[in-house]
């Protein structure tokens, strides 16, 4: 069997694959970056949402309950098909790529927004008293006072579902997007074995997602940094 | 003038009334203790105060103007003048003793950096804290964190202190450095409201006492009256319980 790898692997590894299994990984890549940004900062935006207290705002802070709770529920490929015949139906002729960024931006802001929440709820009730007492506002408070103290719960649950989500991506490929799961199919189909094929994707895969983890670990020892020395 | 006057004050926790009616006028430098058992709404009227819990009826005047609660512009003046210091101190635990006594002049006031920090240091000296600056809360004694949370108030430049249980949460021995930190207030003439079981110390330090039970004040008069001869009988039983030990 390994003999056959073997023999393979120069015609695996051709120019026109590797294009095409470059291509795959940038979509992969370009998505989840995509989801991770665009989710982390929708998701602050929701969380900020939640946190307000005027009764005037008290209807946009229903539509980021619906969103959030609607959204976290659905599984992943049905919010995909939700977008796709969405945009279908209006007529607008988006890319498909564009689609499943769409569809990836709002699973990942309805997580990443209870994922910020919980973490702004871990910080002690008397922490926003002190801010209030001081006149700083929702946004100062949370700038300065909040978010500091919350990266140390946000972050690990963060990069946590960071890594699940680069995985998710590969749904994309059910509506056409050339990503990696899709391009190892396709390869797979034109007849390369699929041990070979698999194993460049996992490679891939892993080589995506590992720095993000190391990345995540960074920032972790960066913004949140633990520093109980005693009095 | 009065300096703050309170009328009416009423207040409630959902249905649960907090503040049944509370009548506190408070002249320039007066030291008003509040003294009463727990759940007598003593904290209850400073939060109110600082617009921490909106007040359900009454008035609050500051210098002859009537604080509307529910402008929050009217809150954040009201905010510039008084200040509250918090019984579990409450200080940004992500920030040094420095940045804690200057976050609020420099970023919300938005008043220079340099001056601020000059001013600052000058305020933690004072209240024997000039070595800490760059410690972080937890890394400090209670007694020294409530130290800081006072000069974070004092930093605001207040005309009115808040004093809410500060040294409930601190051991024996250092309920005494905080206490001359409030000492010296009072004899430079701050206007500040005291709540506190330390009864030793508001007879000493308090122009006035009012003693409150169930949301309302029973009795209101100089320490002297309050401790030695009161007239109610409710505070006579409260005070000489609380003395006792």
């Amino acid at each position: 069997m390994f003999a056959r790898l073997i023999e393979e692997l120069p015609g695996f590894f051709g120019y026109y694959n590797v294009l095409f299994l470059g291509k795959a990984a940038l979509a992969t890549l370009g998505l989840s970056a995509i989801g991770c940004v665009v989710g982390t900062v929708l998701g602050l935006l929701l969380a900020l949402i939640r946190m307000t207290g005027s009764r005037a705002l008290a209807p946009l802070r229903w539509l980021a309950i619906l969103f959030v709770e609607t959204f976290r529920r659905v599984p992943f490929l049905v919010t995909l098909m939700l977008v796709f015949f969405s945009f279908q139906l209006s007529g607008a002729d988006l890319p498909l790529f564009v689609v499943a960024a769409i569809s990836v931006s709002l699973i990942a802001a309805a997580f990443l927004s209870e994922i910020i929440r919980g973490g702004f709820d871990s910080v002690h009730r008397n922490q926003w008293d002190a801010a209030t007492a001081m006149n700083f506002g929702l946004l100062d408070t949370v700038r300065h006072v909040i978010l500091p103290q919350a990266w140390r719960v946000i972050l690990p649950p963060a990069f946590g579902f960071f890594v699940l989500f680069i995985k998710d991506t590969a749904l994309a490929s059910q509506i056409g997007v050339l990503e990696l799961t899709y391009a190892g199919k396709v390869l797979n189909n034109k007849g390369f074995s699929a041990a070979l094929v698999f194993a460049a994707i996992l490679l891939i895969y892993f080589a995506i997602s590992y720095p993000l983890s190391r990345f995540g670990a960074r920032l972790e020892e960066r913004l949140a940094p633990s520093r109980h020395q005693g009095p | 003038m009065h300096h703050l006057d309170i009328k009416g004050l009423e207040a409630a926790y959902g249905a649960v009334p907090v503040l049944s009616g509370i009548d506190l006028p408070v002249a320039k430098g007066d030291v008003i203790g509040l003294i009463g058992p727990s759940g007598s709404g003593k904290s209850t009227i400073l939060r109110v105060l600082m617009g921490l819990i909106p007040p359900t009826a009454g008035t609050v005047t500051l210098e002859g103007n009537l604080v509307d609660y529910r402008d929050a512009a009217a809150v954040r003046r009201l905010r510039e003048r008084v200040a509250i210091v918090f019984q579990q101190y409450n200080l940004f635990q992500n920030m040094t003793v420095l940045e804690n006594v200057t976050v609020a002049p420099v970023k919300i006031r938005k008043r220079p950096k340099g001056e601020v920090e000059t001013e600052a240091r000058a305020l933690l000296a004072k209240v024997g804290l000039g070595d800490k600056l760059d410690r972080f809360p937890d890394q400090l004694s209670g007694g020294q964190q409530q130290r800081v949370a006072i000069a974070r108030a004092l930093a605001l430049k207040p005309e009115i202190l808040l004093l809410d249980e500060v040294t409930a949460a601190l051991d024996p021995e250092l309920v005494s450095e905080v206490l001359d930190s409030i000492r010296l207030l009072a004899e430079d003439g701050m206007t500040m409201l005291i709540v506190s079981h330390e009864m030793g110390f508001i007879r000493e330090v308090s122009s006035r006492v009012a003693f409150l039970d169930r949301g309302r004040i029973i009795e209101m008069d100089d320490a002297r009256t309050i401790f030695d001869a009161p007239r109610e009988e409710r505070t006579r039983s409260f005070v000489s319980k609380i003395l006792r030990h």
